[in-house]
């Protein structure tokens, strides 16, 4: 009966791995619903700003925020967004095969590389890569990211860029499409791409503003706080794609578990009858010799 | 039309406040500002304090802002909300840690390369300690 005693042993295992993997699925497809309802309450503030912003830079045409400017690039900045943990499926695998292209490109043209991970996992990936250059990070934001975190990272960035160090600042996350789809997406956060707002030729607002205390230092004020919102959108994103990656990935684990439990629990059986029969035909032949 | 004003109130991670006002009182850089319904459209610039809200029952209501944008429509105010208290001094302090970190991690790397190294002085140290003491003990008595 040994054999069956291993295959014994070897169900309960894997049924307590699929215990932990059937709850962490659970907690996953919660905090899922929380960070999307989070997504959505990040939406207002900056579709606001970005009409504000969109209507400032047409009526000050005199005026050109650097922010806006496109200028020949030497030096590219990157904001990494990963999940701070693991066992989110390919999730960062996949954002890592879509960011090393970008890399490539740009040793490519010659261009000087910075990176930023915000993250765990970005910052472990950045930092064995060799060659590359990481200006600051953030990690261990959780699941409610606070803006307040984010800042001294994102000022690191935008220093550089004001600076003239860095040319162009290019934002890397995995968009979250829906529960079975996230989409690692690269996008230029600076110079902003040209905010237009076809809504915004009707006539509804008045847009002849007093400005308080003048309006460079509003539009200065706003744009910072437009690309500071952008970076907290895409980590916002980034968090509920973890949260549906890791659900779907431990859905896929529970079901294999369900699986390996049933192959093994019929060859458990097998073991067992087989045990049984031998011992019988013993007993039979023992019985026969008498 | 009823004399009130749509008033929002959004920070970068939620939306605080969205009803039908009286009046607004805010502090911003030059002074504080009070907003009743058809003010001429007007963007200041927001100083951290307390913006009173009155309902159109006569309720009033506070939020604290720790600075932001205000923006007045005749008929739409939005107040743009910061998260955090926003400072020259407390930007700068945020971005110098934000780069320690990113040092550290590099020098964390090292580290781990280091870490048996150390082990075993650690090791060598302990044992050279309870040497000591052994002795000691055997000299005293």
């Amino acid at each position: 009966m040994s054999g069956a005693k291993e295959i014994r042993t070897q169900i309960s295992s894997v049924q307590n791995t699929q215990k932990i993997t059937s709850a962490m699925e659970m907690v996953a497809a919660s905090k899922m619903r929380s960070a999307q309802a989070r997504m959505q309450a990040t939406r207002p503030y900056a579709e606001k700003i970005r009409s504000v912003v969109s209507h400032l830079s047409r009526a000050q045409p005199e005026y050109r925020h650097p922010f806006l400017i496109e200028r020949d690039v030497k030096r590219v900045g990157f904001i990494l967004v990963t999940s701070d943990r693991g066992l989110c499926g390919g999730l960062n695998a996949n954002l890592f095969r879509k960011f090393l292209p970008e890399l490539q490109r740009c040793d490519e043209r010659g261009l000087g590389v910075d990176v930023c991970p915000i993250g765990n996992k970005g910052a472990q990936f950045v930092n064995r890569l060799s060659g590359v250059n990481t200006l600051a990070q953030a990690t261990h934001l959780g699941d409610t990211p606070h803006l307040a975190d984010l800042l001294g990272t994102i000022k690191v960035m935008l220093d550089g860029y004001r600076n003239g160090e860095i040319d162009q600042i290019r934002l890397v996350y995995n968009e979250f499409v829906n529960t079975m789809t996230q989409q690692p997406t690269v996008e230029t956060l600076l110079p902003l791409p040209t905010i237009d707002d076809p809504e915004l030729d009707e006539q509804k607002y008045s847009w002849d503003y007093i400005y308080e205390p003048d309006p460079a230092l509003v539009l200065d004020e706003l744009l910072q706080r437009y690309v500071e919102s952008l970076v907290y959108q895409a980590v916002v994103d980034n968090i509920a794609s973890e949260q549906a990656a890791r659900m779907v990935a431990m859905k896929a684990a529970s079901d294999n578990a369900e699986s390996l439990i049933e192959d093994l629990q019929l060859s458990y059986n097998k073991a067992r009858q087989a045990a049984i029969t031998t011992e019988l035909t013993e007993i039979v032949s023992g019985a026969a010799a008498v | 039309m009823a004399n009130t004003m749509h008033l929002d109130i959004v920070s970068a991670e939620e939306a605080l406040f969205s009803d039908e006002v009286e009046f607004v009182v805010a502090r911003a850089t030059e002074g504080e500002l009070g907003v009743t319904p058809r003010h001429a459209p007007l963007m200041a610039k927001l100083q951290p304090g307390d913006v009173r809200v009155r309902m159109p029952g006569g309720e009033e209501q506070f939020f604290y802002v720790s600075g932001g944008m205000l923006e007045i429509q005749p008929h739409v105010v939005t107040i743009l909300a910061d998260t955090a208290l926003r400072a020259r001094d407390i930007d700068e302090a945020a971005a110098e840690e934000a780069k320690r970190r990113a040092e550290e991690a590099l020098r964390d790397r090292t580290a781990e390369v280091d870490y048996a190294r150390v082990q075993t002085e650690l090791a060598a140290a302990a044992a050279q300690l309870r040497a000591l003491q052994s002795l000691r003990r055997k000299r005293g008595n």
